[in-house]
């Protein structure tokens, strides 16, 4: 009995630990994904990720946001130029790529903007995109 | 006991009610349809939650016609008219199967836009549109890129009509918007778009050949007016963004913020306005080079020789209409003065938003003869007001009606207002 509980005691304590270490990776990522937003994103998209009406689509609860991370990857490395529906409304003016960004910065802003703006969605960590990346042409 | 806490109760609720009218007497949300003007100056709602209501005209019979950048079940232009006189629409028809910008009268005929084409109705002699379902097709093929893309229309006296083609581009880069590629020399796009071309309004059909490239370098016009007094073509230009953001080693956030100025041009045949390569600094009071063509923010170069403003608003208000009022009930300073709707900002941010305003700037002999005051504000919305989005309504059209009083569009929350003057003059 002793024994088991000892073991459990152990494995708590190392899922705590692997998630506080998660936790701080994330903190910190988001962190610097906010810089990167601040930086590059905030002019269209505005402080609150709320957009330019029918030019510039907002970022919150939007299935772009919340859904696939390689389509956010690929409009990243490569720019989106199609019109854009979002809740209902139409978003128009071409979104330019951002070659300047790095492999963890695009990491670090996509987990920023997943989790703000009321969304909720997993981190995007660097190896997710340095993978996705390869298969981009 | 009981009934003093009741008194006290019941005082104490009577106070807040009476609090609660105090403060919403005195903000008055529907006086001037939430508008504030100068003394004497009346706004009256005509329609509200139209749409995305652009450009609008007014007819000599009152009649008041809008063009939806969206279309609404179907349609593309509104015909309101008010049948007892009241300053507010009672009637709505809708017809136009294309979405747009651009709408005016001219000779006979009603002209609206696509992004990509010029259409006209005739107006038959009971002064309405006789073939709702069936335009004529003026001018097609117009480039439209999903960027600058609204095609404004204006009429001289002269038979010739003018439509703004705007630059589908920021600043003419290589790779549009994006950070070290550069501008292109010369910038293709000039060939069709970012000017203003000649059109004959009679002539069906026509594509760029038959048509005039009027004025260049004009990265994008939304708001232009004809003015008869100089007879010329008067033109306000939506100025470049992201300067911090493309070149953040060579500008601020709050020289983004402020440069470059929102420009106002008189036109003549033939003029080039330094877009892409120059951009007009306020503070410098010069036309600079711009960072993608070699520019550090000082030197002149070849914008030296391009046409300089008539007057410099402020960065990124976006004016989208210009009118010149040339009726007579008005006060006296407004007459042949221009009004210019300004959409207002975006590209200011993270810093304060500005525009979302209609402004007057007095005119003497064709130029400018003071500096610009606000004429209506609040079209925001008030302190909360942050952000494009959060905005409740957006400036977009000016019209004259035949009556003197002038009307104002919105294509954020699709109201449309009547001023009309009723002040001492």
């Amino acid at each position: 009995m002793k024994k088991i509980s000892m073991a459990a005691v152990l494995a708590i304590g190392l899922i705590a630990a692997s998630f506080s270490t998660d936790q701080k990776d994330f903190k910190e990522s988001y962190q610097r994904g906010k810089k990167v937003y601040s930086k590059v994103c905030v002019t269209c998209h505005q402080p609150d990720g709320d957009g330019v009406p029918r030019m510039i689509p907002p970022l919150s609860k939007t299935k772009y946001i919340l859904g696939s991370k390689e389509k956010l990857v690929h409009i990243l490395v490569k720019g989106l130029n199609e019109e854009v529906e979002v809740n209902g409304d139409f978003y128009n003016t071409p979104m330019p790529a951002q070659p300047q960004l790095t492999n963890q910065e695009i990491a670090d802003v996509l987990t920023f903007v997943r989790n703000s703006f009321g969304n909720k969605a997993p981190a995007v960590t660097v190896t997710e995109v340095i993978a996705i990346r390869k298969k981009i042409k | 006991m009981n009934r003093i806490i009741t008194s006290i109760i019941f005082i104490f609720a009577v106070t807040l009610t009476a609090c609660a009218n105090d403060s919403t007497k005195n903000k008055q949300p529907s006086a001037n349809g939430g508008l504030k003007l100068p003394p004497g100056f009346t706004a009256t709602v005509v329609a509200e939650k139209l749409g995305n209501a652009r450009h609008i005209v007014v007819n000599s019979n009152g009649d008041v016609y809008v063009k939806l950048e969206r279309l609404k079940d179907g349609k593309g232009i509104l015909r309101l008219r008010d049948t007892n006189g009241d300053g507010v629409a009672d009637e709505t028809v809708a017809f136009g199967n294309f979405a747009g910008t651009g709408i005016a009268i001219n000779n006979g005929y009603l002209y609206a836009s696509s992004d990509e084409a010029v259409y006209r109705f005739k107006l038959n002699s009971k002064n309405e549109v006789e073939n709702p379902d069936q335009p004529e097709l003026i001018v097609t093929g117009l480039v439209n890129k999903r960027q600058h893309s609204s095609k404004s229309l204006a009429f001289d006296n002269s038979g010739n009509m003018y439509v703004t083609i705007g630059a589908p581009s920021n600043a003419c880069q290589e790779k549009d918007r994006t950070a070290g590629s550069p501008g292109q020399t010369p910038c293709p796009i000039l060939e069709t778009a970012g000017g203003v071309w000649q059109f004959n309004p009679n002539k069906l059909n026509q594509t760029y050949a038959d048509g005039v490239r009027y004025i260049t370098g004009l990265r994008n016009v939304v708001g232009l007016d004809w003015n008869s007094s100089m007879n010329e073509l008067y033109v306000t230009q939506h100025g470049r963004d992201q300067l911090n953001q493309l070149h953040p080693a060579q500008y601020s956030v709050e020289q983004s913020a402020e440069l470059p100025a929102e420009e106002f041009f008189m036109a003549k045949k033939g003029m080039d306005f330094g877009w892409p390569f120059c951009y007009y600094d306020p503070v410098q009071k010069k036309k600079v080079l711009g960072p993608e063509y070699g520019g550090d923010g000082k030197t002149e170069g070849l914008c030296g020789t391009k046409e300089k403003p008539l007057y410099a608003f402020p960065a990124h208000w976006a004016p989208n209409a210009l009118l010149f009022y040339t009726a007579k009930k008005f006060p006296a300073k407004y007459q042949n003065g221009a009004f210019i709707a300004f959409h207002g900002s975006w590209n200011r941010a993270p810093l304060k938003q500005g525009g979302y305003n209609i402004v007057f700037l007095p005119m003497k002999d064709g130029k400018p003869s003071g500096d610009y005051e606000i004429f209506a504000d609040d079209f925001a919305g008030g302190e909360e007001f942050l952000t494009p989005a959060k905005a409740k309504h957006r400036p977009c059209g000016l019209a004259m009606g035949t009556d003197g009083s002038m009307y104002i569009s919105d294509d954020q929350g699709g109201t449309i207002w009547k001023i009309t003057y009723t002040g001492e003059k």
